[in-house]
């Protein structure tokens, strides 16, 4: 029982094979599982099997609909859009953190409020949302931001707090400007952090995306999960679940990439 | 020692999970307990009532088997049926079609419940009419009997499906959404949100399934398997399901507590109860249900609906046309393919309740 050990050391294969156990394990149980209940009927659609699911993507990314649409990428790019704005408008959220953190005015003016509406449970707030803001994408954007916007500006605000304040007292004895010392020392300290923080909260945008597009949408990924769910085409949602958790992952990566070369001083990962 | 210790608690854990994970895909074995999922709708509230009252309980004695009724939401619970969790299920002939039936799980409407009469309906915003509805948008649930309305109401007025914007919006926001956006001129749902959203001043019906009358049927939906190899269930179920249609169908104080334990469960008032009724055709009485199975009305009337789950992509992506589902009615015959005979029409239990057969 040596490997279990807290001094177990694994070569550079194995541990690749330990890795992929888990996966191997889980795709294994499913297609048992799917096997199964194909040989009790041929047509399940609850667990289709991998050329099913093949077939799915074929016909949602390689072939058009009845109306001519390629619901794949259509779904993706009206998603991808939305996502993208609430991201866009986070640049609000890490800035007013900043400014709560460095600020006295910001502070006594926004942290409370946002301490007490990062507990407001967004989704809950749905009809209303779609009451202020119509149907259309603003609300949408909307719930993703009322979502993960009070997080992030709280979390820039502890970061830009727990700057050591002998770098703001040094940078003014050296005449630097309020916006020097914001811009110049603070944020580019917090940056690596704050970027870790919205990458972390992408699970969470992306379930306020799938909660707006459900009520009320024409197109996106999780408008076209609920949509079809109604013929139970998991051989359609099962390709759309592992797309989006594969564009999340990229986007993560894609992050977690600009943080190493951008700030090679920063060790925390 | 600690380290042996951790290895077995840790193969342990491992053996449990697997033996979890095995007891968790094995499909459930026949038992005499039969598991029979419902929803909130005006037409499928006999069922809770039944249980309540005990009629349910006192037929399933009378044939030794054991039913529970559970309460679940309209999809999940055909989702649950589709799956094997559950025997039965109440639903409409339009997701019987395209859920279980298109999914190759053989289903029997066992009971022909009523047709909606006006519970589902197209409601407008300042006097819009089928010549001014050209290019609004239109907010339903996507793919259900609401979808299907306007199908028939466009097909009705000589319109496509692409002369209005559809907007999937969820129905348990719809009459909300719809009542605060007044940009909003159409909207089309069933009860009890058509009673909610009618109350409002501007706001009229345009179409409704009373226009369509027949085409829109809540079954009780059972697995033919199941209920091939347990009559019993069957027996108990229709059994149970007629007796509580006679308490309902007499006049008097009996009658008002049974609609208004209905009311109750289905969160409105027995004044919104009984006007969502009037809007509900019931077979009160099995001859007219086992009647309405045996017209040449319903043999159109699913044509209109399998046509309707056909273009829409319901049957199946791959579908070549309405006929990839066979529709076995109870007179033998069949529309659609013979040998995919998966959605059954069988009166045979209910003609025993009509003929008073049934054991008590």
């Amino acid at each position: 029982m040596k490997f279990l050990s807290m001094y177990a050391k694994f070569g550079p294969v194995t541990s690749a094979l330990l890795s992929a156990s888990l996966f191997v394990a889980c795709i294994a149980v499913y297609l048992t599982a799917s096997h199964l209940r194909h040989q009790e009927n041929p047509k399940d659609k609850v667990m289709p099997t991998i050329g099913k699911m093949w077939q799915g993507v074929e016909n949602t990314a390689f072939k058009g609909d009845r109306k001519g649409d390629y619901r794949l990428w259509v779904d993706t790019w009206a998603s991808a859009k939305r996502l993208g704005y609430s991201t866009l408008l986070l640049v609000l959220a890490v800035w007013l953190g900043l400014h709560m953190g460095l600020y006295p005015f910001f502070e006594a003016v926004f942290y409370r409020f946002i301490l007490f509406f990062d507990k407001v449970p967004a989704l809950a707030l749905l009809p209303i949302l779609f009451i202020i803001f119509g149907l259309g994408e603003l609300s949408k954007v909307m719930l993703i931001l009322l979502g993960v916007f009070p997080t992030i500006a709280l979390d820039t605000y502890l970061r830009a707090k727990a700057v050591p304040r002998e770098q703001v007292i040094k940078g003014r004895t050296l005449g630097a400007s309020s916006a020097k010392i914001t811009y110049g020392i603070v944020l580019p300290q917090i940056m690596p952090d704050v970027l870790n923080t919205i990458r972390l909260n992408f699970k969470a945008m992306v379930l306020f995306l799938i909660a707006g597009e459900s009520l009320a949408a024409t197109a996106g990924l999780g408008y076209r999960i609920f949509v079809v769910r109604r013929y139970i085409a998991m051989e359609i949602i099962i390709p759309y679940v592992i797309w989006m958790s594969l564009l999340a992952f990229v986007a993560d990566l894609l992050i977690r990439l600009w943080i190493k070369k951008r700030y090679t001083w920063y060790q925390a990962q | 020692m600690s380290r042996s210790f951790f290895a077995k608690s840790f193969i342990r854990c491992v053996f449990l999970a697997c033996v979890l994970l095995c007891s968790a895909a094995t499909p459930a074995l026949a038992k005499e307990k039969f598991k029979v999922a419902w929803s909130i709708y005006v037409g499928w509230m006999p069922w809770p009532y039944a249980e309540e009252s005990g009629i349910l309980k006192k037929w399933a004695d009378a044939h030794d088997i054991e039913i529970e009724l559970i309460q679940m939401d309209y999809v999940a619970s055909i989702e649950a049926y589709v799956a094997g969790q559950v025997d039965a299920c109440v639903m409409t002939n339009m997701e019987m079609l395209n859920m279980p039936a298109a999914s190759g799980i053989d289903s029997t409407a066992l009971i022909i419940g009523d047709y909606s009469n006006g519970n589902d309906a197209l409601l407008v915003r300042d006097g819009l009419t089928a010549k001014t509805i050209k290019g609004q948008e239109i907010s339903l649930v996507e793919l259900t009997v609401s979808h299907y309305l306007l199908n028939r109401f466009l097909e009705k007025n000589k319109l496509e499906e692409d002369d209005v914007r559809v907007v999937n919006t969820s129905d348990s926001d719809i009459g909300p959404i719809f009542l605060s956006n007044d940009s909003q001129k159409a909207v089309v749902t069933w009860n009890p949100i058509v009673m909610q959203i009618e109350q409002n001043p501007g706001i009229s019906k345009l179409f409704t399934s009373a226009d369509i009358p027949g085409e829109i049927i809540d079954l009780m939906a059972v697995n033919t398997k199941t209920l091939k190899k347990n009559p019993a269930l069957g027996k108990a179920l229709v059994g149970a399901w007629y007796e509580t249609m006679g308490v309902m169908s007499r006049r008097g104080s009996d009658a008002d507590k049974a609609l208004g334990a209905m009311a109750g469960k289905a969160e409105s008032s027995l004044v919104e109860f009984k006007s969502q009724l009037k809007t509900t055709a019931m077979f009160y009485t099995a001859d007219a249900a086992v009647q309405y199975a045996a017209s040449a009305e319903i043999k159109r009337n699913m044509d209109y609906v399998r046509q309707f789950c056909f273009r829409h992509g319901l049957l199946g992506e791959g579908a070549e046309s309405a006929d990839v589902v066979g529709i076995q009615y109870p007179d033998g015959t069949i529309q659609g393919d013979r040998d995919n005979v998966n959605f059954r029409f069988d009166t045979s239990y209910m003609q025993m309740a009509a003929d008073g057969k049934l054991k008590r």
